[in-house]
Protein backbone atom coordinates (compact mmCIF):
# COMPACT_ATOMS: atom_id res chain seq x y z
CA UNK A 1 0.00 0.00 0.00
CA UNK A 2 1.65 4.05 -0.82
CA UNK A 3 0.52 6.75 0.20
CA UNK A 4 -0.73 9.81 -2.53
CA UNK A 5 -1.50 13.22 -1.63
CA UNK A 6 -4.39 14.61 -3.99
CA UNK A 7 -4.14 18.68 -4.08
CA UNK A 8 -7.12 20.28 -5.08
CA UNK A 9 -6.81 22.95 -7.28
CA UNK A 10 -10.03 24.96 -7.89
CA UNK A 11 -11.56 28.47 -8.33
CA UNK A 12 -10.21 30.53 -4.77
CA UNK A 13 -13.66 30.36 -2.69
CA UNK A 14 -15.10 30.77 0.93
CA UNK A 15 -16.41 27.44 0.98
CA UNK A 16 -18.99 28.06 3.58
CA UNK A 17 -20.77 30.90 1.55
CA UNK A 18 -24.19 29.76 0.70
CA UNK A 19 -23.85 29.58 -2.30
CA UNK A 20 -21.16 26.73 -2.12
CA UNK A 21 -22.85 24.90 -0.10
CA UNK A 22 -24.09 22.30 -2.70
CA UNK A 23 -20.26 21.59 -3.54
CA UNK A 24 -19.08 21.64 0.18
CA UNK A 25 -22.15 18.65 0.06
CA UNK A 26 -19.99 16.92 -2.75
CA UNK A 27 -17.05 17.04 -1.27
CA UNK A 28 -18.28 15.46 1.69
CA UNK A 29 -19.97 13.05 0.04
CA UNK A 30 -16.90 12.05 -1.76
CA UNK A 31 -15.23 11.69 1.97
CA UNK A 32 -18.01 9.16 2.99
CA UNK A 33 -17.20 7.16 0.29
CA UNK A 34 -14.18 6.78 0.36
CA UNK A 35 -13.49 7.33 4.16
CA UNK A 36 -11.89 3.72 3.83
CA UNK A 37 -8.61 5.19 1.64
CA UNK A 38 -8.55 8.89 2.39
CA UNK A 39 -6.80 9.15 5.92
CA UNK A 40 -6.36 12.59 6.56
CA UNK A 41 -8.28 15.91 4.66
CA UNK A 42 -8.76 19.06 4.59
CA UNK A 43 -10.38 22.13 2.99
CA UNK A 44 -8.04 25.71 3.27
CA UNK A 45 -9.51 29.42 3.99
CA UNK A 46 -9.22 31.02 0.38
CA UNK A 47 -5.60 32.80 -0.18
CA UNK A 48 -6.42 36.21 1.00
CA UNK A 49 -5.83 34.13 4.34
CA UNK A 50 -2.39 33.07 3.31
CA UNK A 51 0.69 34.48 4.62
CA UNK A 52 4.31 33.45 2.64
CA UNK A 53 6.86 33.03 5.35
CA UNK A 54 11.17 32.77 4.85
CA UNK A 55 13.44 33.07 6.82
CA UNK A 56 16.74 35.35 5.74
CA UNK A 57 19.89 33.57 5.11
CA UNK A 58 20.32 30.75 7.67
CA UNK A 59 18.11 29.85 10.47
CA UNK A 60 17.70 31.89 13.04
CA UNK A 61 17.54 34.78 10.45
CA UNK A 62 15.20 37.64 10.34
CA UNK A 63 11.60 36.10 9.77
CA UNK A 64 9.74 37.78 6.62
CA UNK A 65 6.11 37.27 6.04
CA UNK A 66 4.39 38.52 2.95
CA UNK A 67 0.67 38.55 2.62
CA UNK A 68 -1.40 36.43 -0.18
CA UNK A 69 -0.43 33.32 -1.75
CA UNK A 70 2.88 32.08 -2.60
CA UNK A 71 1.78 32.34 -6.38
CA UNK A 72 -1.44 34.24 -8.35
CA UNK A 73 -2.55 31.53 -10.11
CA UNK A 74 -6.11 31.26 -11.91
CA UNK A 75 -6.87 27.77 -9.64
CA UNK A 76 -5.34 27.93 -6.03
CA UNK A 77 -4.50 25.15 -3.64
CA UNK A 78 -8.06 24.75 -1.66
CA UNK A 79 -7.65 21.48 -0.36
CA UNK A 80 -6.05 17.97 -0.34
CA UNK A 81 -6.60 14.36 0.62
CA UNK A 82 -4.02 11.92 2.29
CA UNK A 83 -5.02 9.03 0.29
CA UNK A 84 -3.82 5.39 0.61
CA UNK A 85 -3.88 3.17 -2.54
CA UNK A 86 -2.11 -0.23 -4.33
CA UNK A 87 -0.89 2.04 -6.80
CA UNK A 88 -1.35 5.07 -9.50
CA UNK A 89 -3.89 4.02 -11.09
CA UNK A 90 -5.87 3.17 -7.97
CA UNK A 91 -4.86 6.45 -6.55
CA UNK A 92 -5.70 8.03 -10.11
CA UNK A 93 -9.03 6.71 -10.09
CA UNK A 94 -10.06 7.43 -6.45
CA UNK A 95 -8.47 11.44 -7.18
CA UNK A 96 -11.26 11.55 -10.38
CA UNK A 97 -14.13 11.46 -7.64
CA UNK A 98 -12.80 14.56 -6.04
CA UNK A 99 -15.42 17.08 -7.00
CA UNK A 100 -12.08 19.07 -7.92
CA UNK A 101 -11.61 17.36 -10.39
CA UNK A 102 -14.07 18.87 -12.88
CA UNK A 103 -14.08 22.02 -10.93
CA UNK A 104 -10.74 22.50 -11.42
CA UNK A 105 -7.21 19.79 -11.13
CA UNK A 106 -6.28 17.51 -8.26
CA UNK A 107 -2.55 16.68 -8.33
CA UNK A 108 -1.59 13.49 -7.32
CA UNK A 109 1.76 13.14 -5.41
CA UNK A 110 2.92 10.09 -4.29
CA UNK A 111 4.25 10.39 -0.40
CA UNK A 112 7.38 9.44 0.93
CA UNK A 113 6.72 7.37 3.29
CA UNK A 114 9.36 7.12 6.21
CA UNK A 115 11.23 3.41 6.58
CA UNK B 1 32.15 -12.49 -35.01
CA UNK B 2 32.86 -8.87 -35.58
CA UNK B 3 32.87 -6.68 -32.41
CA UNK B 4 29.57 -5.03 -33.79
CA UNK B 5 27.67 -8.03 -34.19
CA UNK B 6 28.57 -9.30 -30.73
CA UNK B 7 27.43 -5.73 -29.11
CA UNK B 8 24.00 -5.97 -31.38
CA UNK B 9 23.37 -10.08 -30.17
CA UNK B 10 23.87 -8.50 -26.78
CA UNK B 11 21.82 -5.47 -27.37
CA UNK B 12 18.56 -7.48 -28.87
CA UNK B 13 18.58 -10.59 -26.03
CA UNK B 14 19.50 -7.27 -23.46
CA UNK B 15 15.82 -6.07 -24.23
CA UNK B 16 14.20 -9.45 -24.11
CA UNK B 17 15.66 -10.35 -20.93
CA UNK B 18 14.71 -7.10 -19.14
CA UNK B 19 11.36 -6.85 -19.44
CA UNK B 20 11.11 -10.20 -17.05
CA UNK B 21 13.65 -8.87 -14.86
CA UNK B 22 11.84 -6.01 -14.42
CA UNK B 23 9.04 -8.15 -13.16
CA UNK B 24 11.03 -10.04 -11.01
CA UNK B 25 13.02 -7.35 -9.34
CA UNK B 26 9.89 -4.61 -9.43
CA UNK B 27 11.93 -1.90 -10.26
CA UNK B 28 12.78 -0.43 -13.43
CA UNK B 29 16.04 1.26 -12.57
CA UNK B 30 17.39 -1.69 -11.19
CA UNK B 31 16.93 -4.48 -13.57
CA UNK B 32 18.84 -2.25 -16.71
CA UNK B 33 21.83 -1.42 -14.51
CA UNK B 34 22.02 -5.12 -13.93
CA UNK B 35 21.34 -5.73 -17.85
CA UNK B 36 23.53 -2.64 -18.75
CA UNK B 37 26.25 -4.41 -16.14
CA UNK B 38 25.57 -8.12 -17.83
CA UNK B 39 25.77 -6.57 -21.09
CA UNK B 40 29.17 -4.71 -20.22
CA UNK B 41 30.41 -8.12 -18.97
CA UNK B 42 29.19 -9.84 -22.53
CA UNK B 43 30.94 -7.12 -24.20
CA UNK B 44 34.13 -7.92 -22.16
CA UNK B 45 33.68 -11.54 -22.72
CA UNK B 46 32.55 -12.48 -26.05
CA UNK B 47 35.36 -10.96 -28.52
CA UNK B 48 37.97 -13.00 -27.03
CA UNK B 49 35.90 -16.21 -25.64
CA UNK B 50 33.27 -16.39 -28.30
CA UNK B 51 29.30 -15.75 -28.59
CA UNK B 52 28.41 -18.81 -26.24
CA UNK B 53 25.99 -20.97 -27.90
CA UNK B 54 22.90 -19.62 -25.66
CA UNK B 55 23.42 -15.72 -25.60
CA UNK B 56 20.04 -15.06 -24.24
CA UNK B 57 20.81 -17.74 -20.61
CA UNK B 58 23.89 -16.60 -20.85
CA UNK B 59 23.07 -13.00 -20.16
CA UNK B 60 19.66 -14.03 -17.95
CA UNK B 61 22.02 -15.67 -15.89
CA UNK B 62 24.43 -13.06 -15.49
CA UNK B 63 21.75 -10.15 -15.58
CA UNK B 64 20.08 -11.98 -12.72
CA UNK B 65 23.63 -12.33 -10.52
CA UNK B 66 24.09 -8.33 -11.29
CA UNK B 67 20.67 -7.78 -9.44
CA UNK B 68 21.24 -9.39 -6.85
CA UNK B 69 24.26 -7.63 -6.22
CA UNK B 70 22.22 -4.58 -7.10
CA UNK B 71 19.45 -5.58 -4.28
CA UNK B 72 21.86 -6.00 -1.71
CA UNK B 73 23.54 -3.37 -1.69
CA UNK B 74 20.39 -1.51 -1.75
CA UNK B 75 19.34 -3.17 0.83
CA UNK B 76 22.33 -2.28 2.84
CA UNK B 77 22.18 1.26 2.06
CA UNK B 78 18.43 1.74 2.73
CA UNK B 79 17.61 -1.56 4.84
CA UNK B 80 14.59 -2.13 2.15
CA UNK B 81 12.53 -4.98 3.22
CA UNK B 82 12.09 -7.27 0.23
CA UNK B 83 10.63 -10.70 -0.03
CA UNK B 84 13.58 -13.20 0.69
CA UNK B 85 11.89 -14.99 -2.88
CA UNK B 86 12.96 -12.49 -4.70
CA UNK B 87 15.92 -13.10 -4.66
CA UNK B 88 15.57 -17.01 -4.48
CA UNK B 89 14.12 -16.38 -7.76
CA UNK B 90 16.58 -14.54 -9.47
CA UNK B 91 19.03 -16.99 -8.52
CA UNK B 92 17.60 -19.61 -10.31
CA UNK B 93 19.06 -20.54 -13.64
CA UNK B 94 16.31 -21.31 -15.61
CA UNK B 95 15.22 -19.23 -19.12
CA UNK B 96 11.60 -18.36 -19.16
CA UNK B 97 9.89 -19.82 -22.06
CA UNK B 98 8.73 -17.47 -24.72
CA UNK B 99 5.36 -17.04 -23.88
CA UNK B 100 6.27 -15.81 -20.60
CA UNK B 101 8.84 -13.13 -22.42
CA UNK B 102 5.96 -12.10 -24.59
CA UNK B 103 3.39 -11.41 -21.80
CA UNK B 104 6.23 -9.78 -19.97
CA UNK B 105 6.70 -7.47 -22.82
CA UNK B 106 3.47 -6.86 -23.24
CA UNK B 107 3.55 -5.65 -19.42
CA UNK B 108 6.65 -3.84 -20.31
CA UNK B 109 4.89 -1.66 -23.09
CA UNK B 110 1.23 -0.62 -20.94
CA UNK B 111 4.09 0.20 -18.25
CA UNK B 112 6.01 2.65 -20.83
CA UNK B 113 3.20 4.17 -22.78
CA UNK B 114 1.31 4.71 -19.40
CA UNK B 115 -1.23 7.60 -19.59
CA UNK B 116 0.56 8.98 -16.32
CA UNK B 117 3.59 9.66 -18.37
CA UNK B 118 4.40 12.73 -21.26
CA UNK B 119 3.67 10.96 -24.49
CA UNK B 120 7.65 11.91 -25.59
CA UNK B 121 8.54 10.28 -22.30
CA UNK B 122 6.37 7.00 -23.16
CA UNK B 123 8.22 6.93 -26.87
CA UNK B 124 11.72 7.50 -25.17
CA UNK B 125 11.36 4.47 -22.35
CA UNK B 126 10.22 2.09 -25.09
CA UNK B 127 13.28 3.08 -27.02
CA UNK B 128 15.24 2.62 -24.63
CA UNK B 129 13.93 -0.45 -22.32
CA UNK B 130 12.18 -2.48 -25.81
CA UNK B 131 14.60 -1.91 -28.22
CA UNK B 132 17.68 -0.82 -25.91
CA UNK B 133 18.51 2.03 -27.63
CA UNK B 134 20.95 4.37 -26.36
CA UNK B 135 20.09 7.63 -25.35
CA UNK B 136 21.88 9.21 -27.96
CA UNK B 137 20.17 7.14 -30.51
CA UNK B 138 16.59 8.10 -28.81
CA UNK B 139 17.93 11.74 -28.84
CA UNK B 140 18.49 11.53 -32.29
CA UNK B 141 14.93 9.75 -32.97
CA UNK B 142 13.34 12.15 -31.14
CA UNK B 143 15.08 15.09 -32.23
CA UNK B 144 16.60 16.47 -29.12
CA UNK B 145 19.88 15.71 -27.06
CA UNK B 146 21.35 12.65 -25.37
CA UNK B 147 21.40 14.65 -22.09
CA UNK B 148 17.82 15.69 -22.53
CA UNK B 149 17.00 11.99 -23.08
CA UNK B 150 18.92 10.86 -20.16
CA UNK B 151 17.09 13.45 -18.29
CA UNK B 152 13.91 12.48 -19.22
CA UNK B 153 14.95 8.51 -18.59
CA UNK B 154 15.83 9.10 -15.19
CA UNK B 155 12.79 11.29 -14.28
CA UNK B 156 10.70 8.51 -15.86
CA UNK B 157 12.12 5.81 -13.79
CA UNK B 158 12.31 7.89 -10.82
CA UNK B 159 8.39 8.34 -11.13
CA UNK B 160 7.43 4.79 -12.33
CA UNK B 161 9.35 3.25 -9.25
CA UNK B 162 7.82 6.70 -6.71
CA UNK B 163 4.65 7.06 -8.17
CA UNK B 164 4.00 3.32 -8.65
CA UNK B 165 3.05 3.33 -12.19
CA UNK B 166 2.06 -0.72 -11.93
CA UNK B 167 3.69 -3.32 -14.04
CA UNK B 168 0.29 -4.66 -16.02
CA UNK B 169 -1.89 -5.27 -18.36
CA UNK B 170 -4.45 -3.03 -18.38
CA UNK B 171 -7.77 -5.48 -17.57
CA UNK B 172 -10.43 -5.21 -20.85
CA UNK B 173 -12.22 -2.17 -20.27
CA UNK B 174 -9.62 0.25 -20.08
CA UNK B 175 -8.08 -1.46 -23.35
CA UNK B 176 -9.98 1.20 -25.67
CA UNK B 177 -8.18 3.97 -23.59
CA UNK B 178 -4.54 2.81 -23.32
CA UNK B 179 -4.35 2.00 -26.68
CA UNK B 180 -3.69 5.20 -28.70
CA UNK B 181 -0.67 5.11 -26.49
CA UNK B 182 0.89 1.93 -27.34
CA UNK B 183 0.06 2.14 -31.19
CA UNK B 184 1.88 5.27 -31.27
CA UNK B 185 4.72 4.27 -29.52
CA UNK B 186 5.16 0.78 -31.38
CA UNK B 187 4.56 3.24 -34.84
CA UNK B 188 6.94 5.35 -33.53
CA UNK B 189 9.73 2.07 -32.91
CA UNK B 190 9.10 0.84 -36.91
CA UNK B 191 9.92 4.51 -38.04
CA UNK B 192 12.93 4.84 -35.92
CA UNK B 193 13.67 1.48 -37.40
CA UNK B 194 12.82 1.96 -41.27
CA UNK B 195 14.55 5.46 -41.29
CA UNK B 196 17.31 5.58 -38.69
CA UNK B 197 18.67 8.86 -37.94
CA UNK B 198 22.49 8.01 -38.54
CA UNK B 199 24.56 5.09 -38.92
CA UNK B 200 26.08 2.45 -41.17
CA UNK B 201 22.33 1.02 -41.72
CA UNK B 202 19.57 2.44 -43.98
CA UNK B 203 17.27 0.81 -41.58
CA UNK B 204 17.54 -0.75 -38.44
CA UNK B 205 16.47 -4.87 -39.76
CA UNK B 206 15.80 -5.94 -35.71
CA UNK B 207 13.99 -3.02 -34.79
CA UNK B 208 11.53 -2.77 -37.69
CA UNK B 209 11.30 -6.76 -37.00
CA UNK B 210 10.50 -5.70 -33.01
CA UNK B 211 8.14 -3.23 -34.09
CA UNK B 212 6.23 -5.34 -36.33
CA UNK B 213 6.38 -8.44 -33.82
CA UNK B 214 4.89 -5.87 -31.07
CA UNK B 215 2.04 -4.95 -33.56
CA UNK B 216 1.27 -8.60 -34.19
CA UNK B 217 1.03 -9.15 -30.03
CA UNK B 218 -1.07 -6.14 -29.81
CA UNK B 219 -3.52 -7.64 -32.55
CA UNK B 220 -3.08 -11.06 -31.62
CA UNK B 221 -4.21 -10.09 -28.36
CA UNK B 222 -7.02 -7.90 -29.40
CA UNK B 223 -8.19 -8.88 -32.83
CA UNK B 224 -11.54 -7.29 -32.63
CA UNK B 225 -9.98 -3.67 -31.85
CA UNK B 226 -9.81 -1.28 -35.16
CA UNK B 227 -6.56 0.68 -34.15
CA UNK B 228 -4.00 -2.32 -33.41
CA UNK B 229 -5.19 -3.48 -37.35
CA UNK B 230 -4.24 -0.74 -38.45
CA UNK B 231 -0.87 -0.07 -37.45
CA UNK B 232 -0.03 -4.01 -38.25
CA UNK B 233 -1.19 -3.33 -42.14
CA UNK B 234 0.68 0.17 -41.89
CA UNK B 235 4.15 -1.99 -40.66
CA UNK B 236 3.41 -4.61 -42.89
CA UNK B 237 2.65 -2.50 -45.89
CA UNK B 238 5.86 -0.01 -45.63
CA UNK B 239 7.89 -3.20 -44.82
CA UNK B 240 6.43 -4.75 -48.32
CA UNK B 241 8.72 -2.46 -50.26
CA UNK B 242 11.72 -2.59 -48.35
CA UNK B 243 13.21 -5.01 -50.29
CA UNK B 244 13.41 -2.54 -53.48
CA UNK B 245 14.38 0.32 -51.44
CA UNK B 246 18.02 -0.41 -51.68
CA UNK B 247 19.69 -1.38 -55.01
CA UNK B 248 22.48 -4.32 -54.91
CA UNK B 249 25.03 -1.71 -54.59
CA UNK B 250 22.91 -0.83 -51.15
CA UNK B 251 21.89 2.64 -52.69
CA UNK B 252 18.74 4.30 -51.90
CA UNK B 253 15.97 3.69 -54.64
CA UNK B 254 13.41 6.58 -54.33
CA UNK B 255 10.08 5.14 -55.14
CA UNK B 256 9.95 6.41 -58.31
CA UNK B 257 12.50 4.31 -59.20
CA UNK B 258 11.66 1.22 -57.35
CA UNK B 259 12.11 -2.34 -59.15
CA UNK B 260 8.01 -2.89 -57.68
CA UNK B 261 8.39 -6.98 -58.55
CA UNK B 262 10.70 -6.86 -55.26
CA UNK B 263 7.69 -6.00 -53.15
CA UNK B 264 5.93 -8.37 -50.97
CA UNK B 265 3.28 -9.91 -52.29
CA UNK B 266 2.03 -11.72 -49.77
CA UNK B 267 2.93 -8.97 -47.13
CA UNK B 268 0.76 -6.30 -48.82
CA UNK B 269 -2.00 -8.56 -49.50
CA UNK B 270 -2.19 -9.05 -45.83
CA UNK B 271 -1.93 -5.42 -45.00
CA UNK B 272 -4.91 -5.03 -47.40
CA UNK B 273 -6.69 -6.83 -45.75
CA UNK B 274 -6.01 -5.79 -42.65
CA UNK B 275 -6.66 -2.46 -43.33
CA UNK B 276 -10.08 -3.71 -45.06
CA UNK B 277 -10.84 -5.47 -41.50
CA UNK B 278 -10.17 -2.90 -39.26
CA UNK B 279 -11.90 -0.02 -41.42
CA UNK B 280 -14.81 -2.16 -41.09
CA UNK B 281 -14.83 -2.74 -37.24
CA UNK B 282 -14.31 1.53 -36.38
CA UNK B 283 -17.20 3.63 -36.63
CA UNK B 284 -15.99 6.44 -36.24
CA UNK B 285 -13.73 9.16 -37.78
CA UNK B 286 -10.76 7.21 -39.55
CA UNK B 287 -7.75 7.26 -37.41
CA UNK B 288 -3.91 8.04 -38.39
CA UNK B 289 -2.68 4.16 -38.82
CA UNK B 290 -5.74 3.87 -41.37
CA UNK B 291 -5.32 6.93 -42.88
CA UNK B 292 -1.73 5.93 -43.74
CA UNK B 293 -2.57 2.30 -44.22
CA UNK B 294 -4.63 3.31 -46.59
CA UNK B 295 -1.74 5.91 -48.54
CA UNK B 296 0.15 2.56 -48.22
CA UNK B 297 -2.26 0.70 -49.96
CA UNK B 298 -2.76 3.36 -52.54
CA UNK B 299 1.22 2.78 -53.71
CA UNK B 300 1.31 -1.04 -53.12
CA UNK B 301 -1.87 -1.19 -55.64
CA UNK B 302 -0.55 0.90 -57.98
CA UNK B 303 1.61 -1.57 -61.04
CA UNK B 304 3.57 1.72 -61.30
CA UNK B 305 5.10 5.26 -60.96
CA UNK B 306 3.36 6.62 -63.35
CA UNK B 307 0.02 4.90 -62.58
CA UNK B 308 0.19 6.14 -59.00
CA UNK B 309 -3.34 7.72 -58.07
CA UNK B 310 -1.71 10.75 -56.37
CA UNK B 311 -5.03 12.92 -56.25
CA UNK B 312 -6.52 10.29 -53.58
CA UNK B 313 -3.33 10.02 -51.98
CA UNK B 314 -3.17 13.72 -51.59
CA UNK B 315 -6.85 13.70 -50.19
CA UNK B 316 -5.94 11.25 -47.30
CA UNK B 317 -2.73 13.00 -46.68
CA UNK B 318 -5.08 16.56 -46.01
CA UNK B 319 -7.30 13.89 -44.05
CA UNK B 320 -4.02 12.62 -42.42
CA UNK B 321 -3.07 16.50 -41.74
CA UNK B 322 -6.74 17.24 -39.80
CA UNK B 323 -6.04 14.21 -37.60
CA UNK B 324 -2.84 14.09 -36.41
CA UNK B 325 -0.51 16.77 -37.94
CA UNK B 326 2.95 15.77 -37.25
CA UNK B 327 5.84 16.99 -39.08
CA UNK B 328 6.60 13.81 -41.03
CA UNK B 329 2.74 14.20 -42.29
CA UNK B 330 3.50 17.66 -43.54
CA UNK B 331 6.86 16.65 -45.56
CA UNK B 332 4.89 13.71 -47.19
CA UNK B 333 1.29 16.22 -47.90
CA UNK B 334 3.46 18.32 -49.96
CA UNK B 335 5.35 15.66 -51.71
CA UNK B 336 1.84 14.49 -52.60
CA UNK B 337 0.65 18.03 -53.64
CA UNK B 338 4.02 17.79 -55.73
CA UNK B 339 3.05 14.77 -57.86
CA UNK B 340 -1.02 15.59 -57.52
CA UNK B 341 -0.76 19.73 -58.66
CA UNK B 342 3.17 20.94 -59.21
CA UNK B 343 6.04 21.66 -57.11
CA UNK B 344 5.23 25.10 -56.76
CA UNK B 345 2.24 24.68 -54.67
CA UNK B 346 4.30 21.67 -52.70
CA UNK B 347 7.19 24.25 -52.05
CA UNK B 348 5.03 27.16 -50.23
CA UNK B 349 3.45 23.93 -48.10
CA UNK B 350 7.22 23.25 -46.63
CA UNK B 351 7.86 24.11 -43.28
CA UNK B 352 10.79 26.64 -42.53
CA UNK B 353 12.33 24.60 -40.11
CA UNK B 354 15.91 23.67 -41.36
CA UNK B 355 16.26 19.91 -40.40
CA UNK B 356 18.12 17.61 -43.26
CA UNK B 357 14.88 16.32 -44.51
CA UNK B 358 13.17 19.20 -45.18
CA UNK B 359 15.81 20.22 -47.14
CA UNK B 360 16.54 17.47 -49.03
CA UNK B 361 12.59 17.43 -50.17
CA UNK B 362 12.85 21.17 -50.99
CA UNK B 363 16.11 20.88 -53.28
CA UNK B 364 14.34 18.19 -55.31
CA UNK B 365 11.24 20.74 -55.83
CA UNK B 366 13.66 23.40 -56.49
CA UNK B 367 15.43 21.03 -58.89
CA UNK B 368 12.49 20.63 -60.87
CA UNK B 369 11.58 24.64 -60.54
CA UNK B 370 14.96 24.58 -62.46
CA UNK B 371 16.32 26.34 -59.28
CA UNK B 372 19.55 24.35 -59.46
CA UNK B 373 21.90 26.89 -57.15
CA UNK B 374 18.95 27.02 -54.62
CA UNK B 375 18.61 22.78 -54.62
CA UNK B 376 22.60 22.71 -54.17
CA UNK B 377 22.77 24.83 -51.27
CA UNK B 378 19.35 22.92 -49.71
CA UNK B 379 21.29 19.76 -50.14
CA UNK B 380 25.07 20.53 -48.99
CA UNK B 381 23.12 22.26 -45.72
CA UNK B 382 21.53 19.04 -45.99
CA UNK B 383 24.29 16.93 -45.99
CA UNK B 384 26.43 18.45 -42.86
CA UNK B 385 23.44 16.73 -40.86
CA UNK B 386 23.55 13.22 -39.59
CA UNK B 387 22.46 10.47 -41.93
CA UNK B 388 22.88 7.01 -42.41
CA UNK B 389 25.23 5.59 -45.17
CA UNK B 390 23.00 5.20 -47.75
CA UNK B 391 20.71 8.34 -47.17
CA UNK B 392 24.20 10.33 -47.55
CA UNK B 393 25.37 8.83 -50.21
CA UNK B 394 21.78 9.58 -52.24
CA UNK B 395 22.09 13.00 -51.28
CA UNK B 396 25.49 13.43 -52.74
CA UNK B 397 24.29 11.26 -55.95
CA UNK B 398 21.68 13.93 -56.56
CA UNK B 399 24.12 17.23 -55.42
CA UNK B 400 26.20 15.96 -58.19
CA UNK B 401 23.56 15.41 -60.59
CA UNK B 402 21.74 18.57 -60.07
CA UNK B 403 25.23 20.29 -60.39
CA UNK B 404 25.42 19.06 -63.59
CA UNK B 405 22.36 19.97 -64.17
CA UNK B 406 23.43 23.45 -63.59
CA UNK B 407 25.85 23.94 -66.10
CA UNK B 408 24.01 22.60 -68.76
Amino acid sequence: MAQYLALTYTPDVDWWAPEHADELAEYRRFGVEFAGQVTASAVLHPTPTATVVRVEGARGGQVVTTDGPYAETKEALTGYYLIEADDLEAAVAIAAQIPAAWNGAVEVRPVIVAK
Amino acid sequence: MHFDAVAETIRIEGTRILATLIRTVGDVQIAEDAVQEASLAALRAWPESGVPAEPRAWLTVTARRKAIDILRRERARVDKERQGSELLNLGSAVVEPDHVVQDDLLRLIFTCCHPTLAPATRVALALRTLCGLSPASIGAVMLTSEAATAKRLTRARAKIAAARIPYRVPAEAELADRLPAVCAVVHTLYTAGHAPADGESAYDLDLCTEAIRLAELLHALLPTQPMPAAVLSLLLLTEARRPARLDAAGDLVTLDHQDRSRWDAAAITRGITLLNDSLTRSNRQADPYQLQAAIAAEHARSPTYTTTDWPEILRLYTLLLTVAPTPAATLAHAVATAEAQDPAAALALLPQTPDARTRTIRAELLARLNRHDEAIQELTAALAEPATTAERRHRARRLAEFKAQRTT
